[in-house]
C-alpha cells in the first residue's frame, strides 16, 4: 500500500529522454559554444585535440573511479597513487639501464601490476577491514605520497635513458589514423569497461552492491569480491593512465597527480554517476573528463578568470554537478 | 451527530488516470470507521486526500459541516488530524524520546528540557501499555515497539482525528491486542478513528462502521455489525472468493534437511526441527522469537554454529551463495530492502540471483533475460502496465511475486518464504498460497515463516512453534489451533491474543 500511484504518470507519458544520461553531452556542447564565443581559436583543430589529449589521464582514471562509484565506494588515492606508480616505473626502468623494446615492456608491466596491486590494497582494507572507503583511501592517498616524496628524496625522479625516451615518447606525442595515441589509449579503455560493466554478470553485480548492498547479499552476490575487484580495477586504471603521463614529461614529482582525485570524482559525477552509488555511465564519465579540460582551456583563452583558479572553478562544477542531478532525481 | 470530517464524492486523478472516483465518507467523533480493499483500491490516497497530503481532483471535504482545503499535512495537523503510517519514520540513532519529540522539543529557555520530554514519553508509553524506555535508542528496539513510538509521537499532539495505516502489519497478536486498547480509549475521548486494514477479522473486532473501496470505487458502507469476514471479502474483491487455502496433500517424501543444535549467537540457542520433501512446514511465535535469524543463521546470512544434514550430506553455508548452490533458498521478510532492487527495472531483479544462468560466453544474454522476465510475468501474474517499470512501481502483491519468481529461477529443492504475504492484497495471498502448494507437491521442502497463525494453520502440515529463541514445541495435524499456537509463543493462554489475529 504505498504510494505508487503518482509514479505510474511518467510510465504512461510515452519516451521521454533521460536527462541525467544527456545532461553532460549538453554540456559539453554549450561549453563549446561558450569556448568558440569567446576566442574563435577554441574551435581550432589543434586546440581541440590537444585538450582531448590531455584529458586522457583523468579520463581513464574516472572510468576506473565509475566502478568504484558504482558499487557504493570511493577512492581518493588515485593522485597519490598515480604518482607513487609513475616514480617506481621510472626507477626501475633507470634501474634496468636498457634502451630496448624490452626494457620498456617490463617497466609498462611495472606499473600496471603495481597500480593493480595498489587497488587490491585499498579493496582489501575495505572489505576484509569492514572499513569506509573514505577513510581507507585517504589513509593510502597519505601513503602513497609519502612514499613518492621518499622516491624522489624531495626532488624529481627523472627517466635518465635517452634513447628509452625516444623509444616512448610516440605514448603521448604519436598518431595513429591522426588520433592521438592517448585519445585512442582511453576509448580503447572505456569501450573494454563498458563492455565489463553493462555486458558481464560482474558488472550486474557492481550495479546491485550499489544500489542496494543488503539486497545484493541476500541475493547471493560475493560483495567482497566484487567490491575488491572495483578498486583493482580503479588500480589498473591508474597504472594505464600512468603508461600514458610518463611520456609526456619524463618525470615525476612529489606533486604529480596533485588533486586528480577531484578531477576524476568530478569527471564520474558530471558523467551522470550517482555518488551513493547504483549506476555507472562510462562514457558520460568520459564527458566529464573533456569537460574538465575544456574548462580549464577556456580560461586560459579567455581573460574572464585568472586561469590560477582552476581549482576552484572544478571545484565549483562538482557542487554545481551535484544539484543537477538531485533536481533531476526530483523531477523523475 | 455531526460528523467531525467528512469527504464528499471525492475524486483524485493523476494525469489520465482516475485513482479515486466519487468516494464519500464521514468520520464521527467516538467512532472507529475501517477502509478496506485490495492494494491499488485507492486505500492510501483517500488517506492521503483526508490528511492533507494531497489535494482532491474534485469533490469537497468539509470539517464540522464547513466546507475546507487542507494547505499540506501541517494545516491538517494543527486542526488535530494525525496520521500513523504504514511505515517506520524514526531516526535510528535518537532516543526514543528524543524520536517522539524531533522537531517539536520542549524547551526551558534556549535549552531543550530532557527531564520533561522523558517524563512525558514515559508517560505516553505506559498509556500505549508497553514497557519501552523513553531512554532506549531507536535502533534497538524491535520492529513492533518502534510502531508504538511512532504511535506515541503521533497522539503526542493534540487529536481530533486519528488515521491509522495498516498500524497491526508488524505486530504480534498480543501487540495488536494493546493497539486494540489504545484505539477503544480514543474513541471513549471522543476522537474520530479512521482504520485501515487488510486485515478482515481485527476490522470485524474493533471497527464500528466499514467503508468498502474497490479499484478507487466506493463499493459499500455498512455499519460492522452487519458485516462478516467473509462478506467484507467479497465486497473487497468483487467475486465470491475461492477457499483461501488449497487442499492440503500428504507428505510423504524422505527427509531431506535435518538442523540440530543450532546455535545463532544473541538471537537463536539450541534449535532443532526436520523438514520432508514436499513438506511445508511452518514456523510461527512473535515477532523477535528468532524464527528469521535461525534461517538467516543456516543460510550463510549471519554466524550460526550447529549441525546441519541435507540430503545426507552433512552441511555447512559462509554465505548465501553456498546455500543457493545447494539448492537453498530463503526469501527475506523485508523483499523492499533485503529483497528486490527497487530503483531497478523488473528484468535485472528477476536475474540477480542467478546471472550464470543468462550466459552466452562471459556476456549476459538480455535475450534470454527478457525470454525469462516473459515466463515469470505469465507464471506469477505478475501485473506491470510495463516491462520497463522500476520494481518500486509495482505493488505489494505483484512485488512479492516477482521476489518469488526470481528466487525460483535458481531451482531450488528447499525453499524458506519468510512473511510471505505481508502487506499483499487478499487475492494476491490466494495466489501466493497455492503457488506454495505447487512448489510443495513438485518435491521441494518449503518453510514458511509467518505471524499470521491462521495462514500457518489453513497453509502448513506441521507447525514449529519458537518462544525467546528457542524452539517452544511443535504442532501438527488436528492440534494446530491458534490456541494452541498462541500457548507455545507466549507461554500463556490467551483466547484474547488469537482473536486479535483472525486474518482474511
Amino acid at each position: 500500500m504505498s504510494q505508487v500511484i503518482p509514479r505510474l504518470k511518467t510510465a504512461t507519458l510515452g519516451w521521454r529522454p533521460d536527462m541525467r544520461a544527456l545532461s553532460p553531452f549538453i554540456a559539453l556542447v554549450a561549453l563549446i559554444v561558450l569556448g568558440t564565443l569567446l576566442n574563435p581559436d577554441f574551435l581550432s583543430l589543434s586546440n581541440l585535440t590537444n585538450v582531448v589529449t590531455r584529458s586522457a589521464f583523468i579520463a581513464i582514471i574516472a572510468v576506473g573511479a565509475t566502478f568504484v562509484i558504482a558499487s557504493g565506494g570511493l577512492d581518493l588515492s588515485v593522485g597519490s597513487m598515480a604518482a607513487f606508480v609513475a616514480g617506481s616505473m621510472i626507477l626501475v626502468l633507470n634501474g634496468m639501464g636498457g634502451s630496448d623494446g624490452g626494457t620498456l615492456a617490463m617497466g609498462l608491466a611495472v606499473a600496471l601490476v603495481l597500480g593493480a596491486a595498489c587497488g587490491l590494497a585499498n579493496g582489501l582494507v575495505v572489505t576484509v577491514g569492514r572499513i569506509e572507503p573514505f577513510i581507507v583511501t585517504l589513509g593510502t592517498m597519505g601513503i602513497f605520497r609519502a612514499l613518492i616524496v621518499y622516491l624522489a628524496a624531495g626532488g624529481t625522479i627523472t627517466l635518465s635513458n635517452f634513447g628509452l625516451r625516444e623509444l616512448y615518447r610516440p605514448a603521448y606525442f604519436g598518431q595513429v589514423a591522426g588520433i592521438p595515441v592517448p585519445v585512442l589509449a582511453f576509448l580503447a579503455v572505456a569501450a573494454i569497461a563498458s563492455v565489463i560493466l553493462y555486458k558481464t554478470p560482474f558488472g550486474r553485480h557492481v550495479v546491485a552492491i550499489g544500489s542496494n548492498r543488503e539486497v545484493a547479499r541476500y541475493s547471493g552476490v560475493p560483495i567482497g569480491r566484487v567490491v575488491t575487484l572495483t578498486y583493482v580495477i580503479q588500480g589498473l586504471c591508474v597504472g594505464l593512465a600512468v603508461l600514458v603521463y610518463v611520456p609526456r614529461l619524463g618525470s615525476a614529482t612529489p606533486t604529480t597527480g596533485l588533486l586528480w582525485e577531484l578531477q576524476a570524482i568530478t569527471a564520474v559525477v558530471i558523467g551522470g554517476t550517482a555518488l551513493r552509488g547504483g549506476t555507472g555511465r562510462i562514457w558520460g564519465t568520459l564527458v566529464g573528463a573533456i569537460i574538465l579540460e575544456v574548462v580549464g582551456n577556456i580560461m586560459v583563452l579567455s581573460s574572464l578568470v585568472s586561469e590560477y583558479l582552476i581549482g576552484a572553478v572544478q571545484g565549483a562544477i562538482i557542487i554545481v554537478a551535484m544539484l543537477v542531478q538531485r533536481s533531476l532525481q526530483r523531477e523523475r | 451527530m455531526v460528523p467531525i470530517l467528512q469527504a464528499v464524492s471525492i475524486s483524485k486523478s493523476f494525469g489520465p488516470i482516475e485513482v479515486l472516483g466519487g468516494v464519500s465518507l464521514e468520520l464521527e467523533p467516538g467512532r472507529v470507521h475501517a477502509v478496506i480493499g485490495e492494494n491499488g483500491a485507492g486505500k492510501s490516497t483517500l488517506m492521503r486526500i483526508l490528511s492533507g497530503h494531497l489535494q482532491p481532483s474534485d469533490g469537497r471535504l468539509l470539517w464540522e459541516g464547513a466546507p475546507i482545503r487542507f494547505a499540506g499535512p501541517h494545516d491538517a495537523e494543527q486542526r488535530g488530524i494525525v496520521l500513523i503510517h504504514q511505515e517506520i519514520l524514526l531516526a535510528d540513532d535518537l532516543t526514543v524520546a528524543q524520536n517522539l519529540f524531533l522537531g517539536r522539543e520542549m524547551r526551558r529557555g534556549l535549552l531543550v528540557d530532557d527531564a520533561a520530554m522523558r517524563a512525558r514519553t514515559a508517560q505516553m508509553l505506559a498509556e500505549l501499555g508497553t514497557a519501552i524506555s523513553p531512554d532506549a535508542q531507536t535502533r534497538n528496539l524491535s520492529l513492533a515497539d518502534r510502531q508504538f513510538v511512532q504511535i506515541a509521537r503521533a497522539l503526542l499532539v493534540p487529536h481530533r482525528v486519528a488515521i491509522f495505516d495498516e498500524p497491526t502489519t508488524v505486530l504480534t497478536p498480543v501487540e495488536a491486542e494493546k493497539l486494540f486498547a489504545v484505539i477503544a480509549r480514543l474513541r471513549e475521548a471522543g476522537v474520530a478513528v479512521l482504520y485501515i486494514s487488510h486485515k478482515l477479522g481485527e476490522v470485524k473486532a474493533i471497527a464500528d462502521s466499514v467503508t468498502v473501496l474497490r479499484d478507487g470505487r466506493h463499493v459499500a458502507t455498512t455499519p460492522a455489525a452487519e458485516l462478516e469476514p467473509a462478506d467484507m471479502a467479497r465486497l473487497m474483491v468483487g467475486r465470491e472468493m475461492a477457499k483461501l487455502y488449497p487442499a492440503k496433500v500428504p507428505a510423504t517424501g524422505d527427509t531431506v534437511l535435518t538442523a540440530e543444535e543450532i546455535s545463532v549467537p544473541g538471537f537463536v540457542a539450541d534449535a532443532a526441527f526436520t523438514l520432508r520433501a514436499g513438506e511445508i512446514l511452518g514456523f510461527g511465535g512473535l515477532v523477535g522469537a528468532g524464527r528469521t535469524e535461525l534461517f538467516e543463521g543456516l543460510t550463510g546470512l549471519r554466524p550460526c554454529r550447529g549441525a546441519v544434514t541435507l540430503f545426507g550430506e552433512p552441511v555447512h553455508f559462509a554465505n548465501p551463495r553456498e546455500a543457493m548452490q545447494a539448492g537453498v533458498v530463503y526469501l527475506s521478510e523485508d523483499r523492499k530492502a533485503k529483497g528486490l532492487l527497487l530503483d531497478e527495472a523488473l528484468r535485472p531483479n528477476l536475474t540477480l540471483a542467478g546471472l550464470g544462468r543468462f550466459m552466452r560466453g562471459p556476456f549476459m544474454d538480455t535475450g534470454a533475460e527478457d525470454e525469462a522476465l516473459s515466463q515469470a510475468i505469465r507464471d506469477f501474474d505478475i501485473r506491470a502496465r510495463s516491462r520497463d517499470l522500476l520494481a518500486r512501481q509495482l505493488s505489494g502483491g505483484n512485488q512479492q511475486k516477482l521476489f518469488l519468481a526470481k528466487m525460483m529461477l535458481l531451482a531450488p529443492r528447499i525453499v524458506i518464504v519468510d512473511e510471505p504475504t505481508r502487506g499483499v492484497d487478499i487475492g494476491t495471498k490466494q495466489q501466493i498460497y497455492r503457488f506454495i502448494a505447487e512448489l510443495a507437491a513438485k518435491g521441494v521442502g518449503v518453510v514458511v515463516i509467518s505471524s499470521e497463525m491462521q495462514e500457518l494453520i489453513g497453509l502448513c502440515h506441521r507447525i514449529v512453534v519458537m518462544r525467546g529463541g528457542q524452539i517452544a514445541g511443535e504442532v501438527s495435524s488436528n492440534d494446530m489451533t491458534e490456541d494452541a499456537i498462541v500457548f507455545l509463543a507466549t507461554g500463556v493462554h490467551d483466547r484474547l491474543a488469537a482473536l486479535a489475529a483472525h486474518p482474511a
